[in-house]
């Protein structure tokens, strides 16, 4: 297990996709990079800094009034030397007084400032952090189920999550430093060359090999960085399939092989991490002696020039006090340019996926659902010369017909792979055909607004996911301005009530993550109860009842055919126990609908369904 | 399985920073040398910089004012070797403490994923793996940072600043009083503001945690959220909590203004005062103008000392609470019951299996349980225990099925077995050897388990197999025979057969086929013992037939309990067990039990269900 493992990380690092688990064909999604526009990062920043134009504007005139005043300190001190000190000599107070209410003013202002302009910039962020959040959410919400299908969930969240997190620090850590940093050194270059051009031109000099140090510090230690995000990222991966197959690892006794694996893994986290701490302090070594080079070079010539007359004492005091502020925020630079490089990558990603279109998208102008016939529920279903096929390729299904009269119950059997739970998906607008149109009650699906399409169709799956919150907020999922008495009438009708006041807490039971103590079967019945709450007019049963047991199923059988009275539905399954209640069914396969018809004319004929039967019967005895 | 949050608040405050802090000595220890070093190091690097303004004022005072031009060639070079020095210094420092500090980080690191193994299925029950993800993670660096920067920098800076101190005093008492002013309040109020971050950092950690909660729910529930067309109301509980969230954030900046003007306008003020009585003296021939330079120098370069002192102190205290948080698990009591017995190096446990290969033989006892009882070590009080007392025997080299309504402890009863859960009260024996007497990892080894949920690893196809057999591994044939009886044909046609990643990292197999190879898993070390459970649930009807065929054989050569919903798994048992109300309440044939137990039959044909009359208009 290890030495795969690894492997593949290894494979993954170097880029070379010689055993990535890719299908055969390099697939933009397998790589993580999704196609995007050339300039979809500037253009999405661009776009979530428009509408707060005027505080950007603000932010930039409070920093750049803020540095002028923290740099004016350096320059009083050397007004002081030159002039307040001779003046009070002559027993002028004038100098002294100016450079006490400068250097006051000053420092008050630097505070003040500062404190404005931290407020103002966590405004901008923060409204920029939450649209970006909102922008994705939103985005991931109406992307459709083949993207999340292909894309994967572990990485829309780390998108969500991680990514996201890289621009927080950026933007509420890094960035106001970054600017800092870059403003005082153009100030004070300004004001040392305006003090005395010619040290001022050293100070310029020593820029040149200071740039060339961050230029290789960023190239390395991006390097050192992603060996140690990669190293880190399949610690973490370990970690985790560890924790959650806790119950395999101690029955299959795989404690000392995954502690030899992940030691393994961790060390090699361990010398990265190293490696990336060691560029660091080979960067903080590299600037500070130029910075301190540059320092005694300039000590020198300056002590030199005002021993000769050239240039006053407190100009070369002003320079002493400027450098340091100069050269000292430089260690921290490479910092700040890490967070900045790894929020650019991020931002690179984010845009990436906002830049995918949904293939399912909401209609620009719906048309409304006509109200059903009085007291039937039911649509009718229509698909009209339908096909799908995937976009690599591969027809899935081959163009069909069929007609679902309102009212009808059918029931859709076939092996794994037949193309039963496409069909359902095409029914239910998960994804649209590839040709031919769907239609409810003679509208196409595609001119539905999607409140009016889930009034219309609900389908109901068989992973039955339970969100964090109490059982009966998850039954609400189907409509949440149910009542209280809506829910339990709900959960009653399909055989789910016992069970849930049976929990600790009733219908107010916590669910926990994924579902907590709930069993598979438990969580269907909740489904189930969920998609009746919604009320729809077409009614989809992807293997539902697949986790029940038998009285279980019969219970949810015997209550089906009360609720769907009326009501058209779809019932796929593998087992024949559940389309019982079937008043037609279909047998698909490789895609295409072999049998069609009554259950009594099918079980009568000597097709597959009759054989099917047979042998289910055969079961029960 | 992932559940409650255990706040680790209650005791990280009950106990103080420091002793939270002294629990990584352990791990400090072998690197105790270089850290004291650098710490050594750290202090002689900032007195070069705080020689530099004495340099400053000799130059100023003496050769520029005497406009002494080798004097100041003289000077010069003394301020360019304490700039070498200070910077080798600075880099030495860090190279000294760099790879013992990460290896601290990955040796915690290892200690805690080693304990995490080891700690009963009932803890990971409680613990989200969330939560411990970030224990090995987030928590592990904050403590390397602790190390790394507030450890040592507390001292450093302290020193330092006694010895700034010290030189400003020597040069001018008066002027030193006017900066020592604020440096009090500056420390107190930074260090008072920090906590008050540290806790609004806090909160906007947990709400940015349930925002990700929301995302992930979001993300993973998107066909649930797309089939009823929820997208509103999630969208709305996701604004909410990211308002919340901005509000936090917006008061931690508010914060974190607050102190910055402090931060900046406190020192300018002392600063200023201290230039223009600076100014006095000099006018007044009181002060040297070289010591006044030399002075504000020096000063400039304590004020990062002074500053830093408030959120080293903040750090520290994040670090205990890291600390904490991370020792939480380490120090769990109750760890695997059996650890006492497992406690033991792999050699040893190899020395038992050989020692003691009689224990369990073919032909024995078989499986027995006697008034076994269950309830969750978490359960509420006086809540009914799952199980109350099972007694069933299954026979050598028989094949048991264990039936009973949904919810009723089948599972739970299954997880007993191999002890991933220990029973409240009775006894499970092997071949008359009592299970919670033996090792866990010999138990482990001769009961193989498929289990409902078939959790497939990062692995090759072949490993997830051969994994079956313990660590020892299984041949190609072994693994090969798993697979036909399992019915896994299909792995031959994936990219690279046998050798095909799966699982999170590789390619993502159906229900049905991760089932089949759960399923080949459990049989291809030919147990001893074998638990099934509900091993078909996720198969088609022709695949169904296939796997039980060929499973039979494998049943003949084991003692067996197989879960059962439907009258075809039942099919694979020589005889059935109905578990009712946390009890066996029958054992029989499958005919025996269909003809004369009500309950049975229910459960099996579905028939004489009783269904409540049903309200239609209630449904509504």
């Amino acid at each position: 297990m290890t030495s795969a493992t690894e492997q593949q990380l290894d494979d993954r690092e170097e880029a070379e996709p010689v055993h990535a688990p890719a299908p055969a064909e390099p697939d933009a999604f397998d790589q993580d990079r999704l196609p995007a526009p050339k300039n979809a990062q500037a253009l999405l920043l661009r776009s979530l800094l428009r509408p707060h134009s005027r505080l950007v504007w603000l932010a930039s005139v409070l920093l750049l009034v803020q540095q002028a005043a923290v740099q004016a300190g350096p320059l009083l001190v050397a007004y002081a030397i030159d002039n307040a000190i001779p003046q009070m000599r002559e027993g002028r107070h004038g100098a002294l007084i100016a450079v006490a209410c400068g250097y006051l003013g000053c420092g008050v202002a630097a505070g003040a400032l500062q404190r404005a302009f931290i407020r103002v910039a966590a405004l901008i962020s923060q409204d920029v952090l939450i649209e970006l959040r909102a922008r994705m959410f939103r985005h991931a919400q109406s992307l459709s189920l083949d993207f999340h299908e292909r894309y994967t969930s572990g990485r829309l969240i780390a998108r969500a999550t991680s990514d996201v997190e890289s621009i927080r620090e950026l933007l509420t850590d890094g960035l106001e430093e970054l600017i800092g940093v870059v403003l005082s050194v153009v100030y004070i270059s300004v004001l040392l060359i305006f003090l005395d051009w010619r040290l001022g031109l050293v100070t310029l000099v020593s820029y040149v090999p200071l740039y060339v140090a961050i230029r290789r510090f960023q190239g390395r230690s991006m390097l050192a960085y992603r060996r140690r995000s990669t190293a880190i990222a399949a610690v973490i991966v370990k970690f985790t399939e560890t924790m959650n197959g806790i119950r395999p690892v101690k029955a299959f006794r795989r404690e000392q092989p995954n502690d030899t694996s992940f030691a393994e893994l961790n060390h090699r986290h361990y010398r990265a991490n190293g490696d990336a701490i060691l560029e660091m302090a080979r960067y903080v070594v590299t600037s500070r002696l130029i910075a301190n080079i540059a320092v005694a070079g300039i000590v020198v010539w300056g002590a030199y020039r005002v021993a000769g007359g050239g240039m006053a004492l407190g100009v070369l005091a002003a320079f002493v006090l400027y450098l340091r502020r100069l050269y000292d925020p430089i260690d921290r630079l490479g910092m700040f340019l890490n967070s900045y490089q790894s929020a650019a990558a991020s931002l690179e990603k984010i845009a990436g996926l906002l830049a995918q279109t949904p293939t399912v998208p909401a209609p620009e102008h719906p048309v409304a659902l006509p109200p059903t016939a009085q007291g039937h529920p039911g649509r009718e279903v229509v698909f009209d010369r339908v096909r799908f096929g995937y976009r690599t390729g591969g027809e899935v299904l081959p163009p069909f017909d069929l007609r679902l009269p309102a009212g009808q119950t059918l029931a859709v059997v076939g092996a794994t792979g037949a193309g039963k739970s496409t069909l359902a998906k095409l029914l239910a607008r998960f994804y649209d055909p590839t040709g031919g149109r769907v239609l409810l009650d003679g509208v196409p699906l595609v001119d539905l607004s999607p409140a009016d399409l889930r009034r219309g169709v609900v389908m109901v799956t068989q992973e039955a996911f339970l969100f964090s919150g109490t059982v009966a907020d998850n039954i609400a999922i189907g409509r949440p301005d149910a009542t209280r008495e809506e829910v339990e009438a709900a959960a009653r009708a399909i055989g789910a009530h016992d069970f849930i006041t049976a929990l600790p807490d009733g219908y107010d039971t916590d669910v926990r993550k994924r579902g907590g103590r709930i069993s598979a079967g438990q969580r269907q019945l909740v489904a189930f109860a969920r998609a009746l709450l919604a009320d729809p007019g077409v009614l989809i049963l992807d293997e539902a009842t697949s986790s029940l047991d038998i009285p279980g199923e019969r219970a949810v059988q015997f209550a089906m055919q009360t609720v769907l009275t009326g009501r058209t539905a779809v019932i796929i399954a593998h087992r024949l126990s559940t389309v019982a209640i079937a008043d037609r069914v279909l047998v698909m396969r490789d895609g295409r609908i072999v049998e069609d018809g009554t259950p009594a004319d099918l079980i009568a004929g000597d097709g597959h369904y009759a054989q099917l039967d047979a042998a289910w019967r055969e079961g029960l005895a | 399985m992932p559940a409650t949050t255990p706040d680790p608040a209650p005791a990280a405050r009950s106990r103080s920073s420091i002793r939270s802090l002294l629990r990584l000595w352990p791990y400090v220890r072998p690197i105790r040398a270089r850290l004291g070093a650098s710490a050594v190091v750290g202090v002689v690097a900032s007195s070069m910089g705080l020689l530099i303004p004495l340099v400053l004022k000799w130059l100023v005072d003496g050769p520029v004012t005497d406009q002494d031009p080798s004097g100041v060639w003289l000077g010069g070079g003394l301020v360019l070797l304490l700039g070498l020095l200070e910077a080798g210094l600075f880099g030495l420092r860090r190279w000294l403490v760099a790879r013992p500090l990460a290896g601290v980080e990955a040796s915690m690191r290892s200690d805690l994923y080693q304990r995490l193994q080891r700690l009963p299925v009932s803890f990971h029950d409680r613990w989200a793996s969330g939560q411990l993800l970030s224990r090995a993670t987030m928590d592990l660096q904050i403590l390397r940072m602790f190390l790394a920067f507030p450890l040592v920098f507390l001292f450093v800076n302290a020193t330092t600043m006694l010895i700034g101190f010290g030189i400003l005093l020597a040069q001018s008492p008066l002027l030193t009083l006017v900066l020592l002013g604020p440096a009090v309040p500056l420390v107190v109020l930074s260090m008072r503001f920090e906590t008050r971050y540290a806790l609004a950092a806090r909160r906007a950690q947990d709400q940015a945690g349930d925002l990700a909660t929301l995302v992930e729910e979001s993300v993973l529930g998107v066909r649930i959220i797309k089939a009823f067309g929820r997208h509103r109301t999630q969208s709305q509980a996701f604004h909410q909590q990211a308002r919340d969230l901005r509000g936090t954030e917006l008061h931690k900046a508010r914060l974190l203004s607050d102190l910055w003007a402090i931060i900046m306008t406190l020192p300018e003020l002392a600063i200023g005062v201290a230039l223009v009585v600076g100014v006095l003296q000099v006018s007044d021939g009181k002060l040297s103008t070289g010591t006044l330079v030399a002075f504000l120098t020096t000063a400039l370069a304590l004020r990062w000392p002074v500053e830093s002192i408030g959120f080293l102190l903040a750090m520290s205290n994040e670090a205990a609470t890291a600390a904490d948080r991370y020792f939480e698990p380490m120090t769990m009591q109750g760890a695997e019951a059996s650890e006492a017995a497992d406690g033991k190096d792999a050699e040893d446990l190899t020395a038992d299996l050989t020692a003691d290969p009689a224990a369990v033989r073919p032909g024995g006892d078989g499986l027995r349980m006697a008034g076994v009882g269950f309830r969750y070590p978490d359960a509420p009080a006086g809540s009914a225990p799952v199980l109350t007392g099972v007694d069933l025997h299954i026979r050598s080299g028989e094949t048991m099925a264990l039936v009973g309504a949904t919810g009723c402890g089948k599972t739970t009863l299954t997880a007993l077995v191999p002890r991933l859960h220990e029973p409240t009260s009775g006894r499970i024996t092997l071949d008359g050897a009592d299970t919670a007497a033996m090792p866990v990892a010999r138990l482990r080894e001769l009961v193989a388990v498929a289990f409902e949920e078939p959790t497939l690893f990062s692995a090759t196809v072949r490993e997830n197999v051969a994994m079956g057999a313990g660590p020892s591994g299984a041949d190609e044939a072994a693994v090969l025979r798993a697979l036909e009886i399992a019915q896994c044909g299909f792995v031959h046609a994936l990219p690279q057969g046998l050798d095909t990643q799966v699982g999170e990292q590789g390619l993502s197999l159906s229900g049905g086929q991760r089932q089949r190879l759960a399923l080949a898993r459990a049989v291809v070390g030919r147990p001893q013992f074998l638990i099934l459970d509900d091993p078909l649930s996720a198969l088609d009807v022709h695949t169904e037939a296939l796997v039980e065929a060929a499973l039979r054989d494998v049943l003949r050569e084991t003692t067996a309990l197989v879960v059962a919903h439907r009258p075809s798994t039942v099919a694979l048992a020589d005889r059935v067990a109905l578990l009712s109300q946390g009890r066996v309440s029958a054992v029989g044939t499958h005919q025996e039990l269909l003809r004369d137990n009500t309950e049975y039959r229910r459960l099996m044909s579905g028939l004489d269900t009783a269904v409540e009359p049903l309200e239609r208009s209630d449904a509504r």
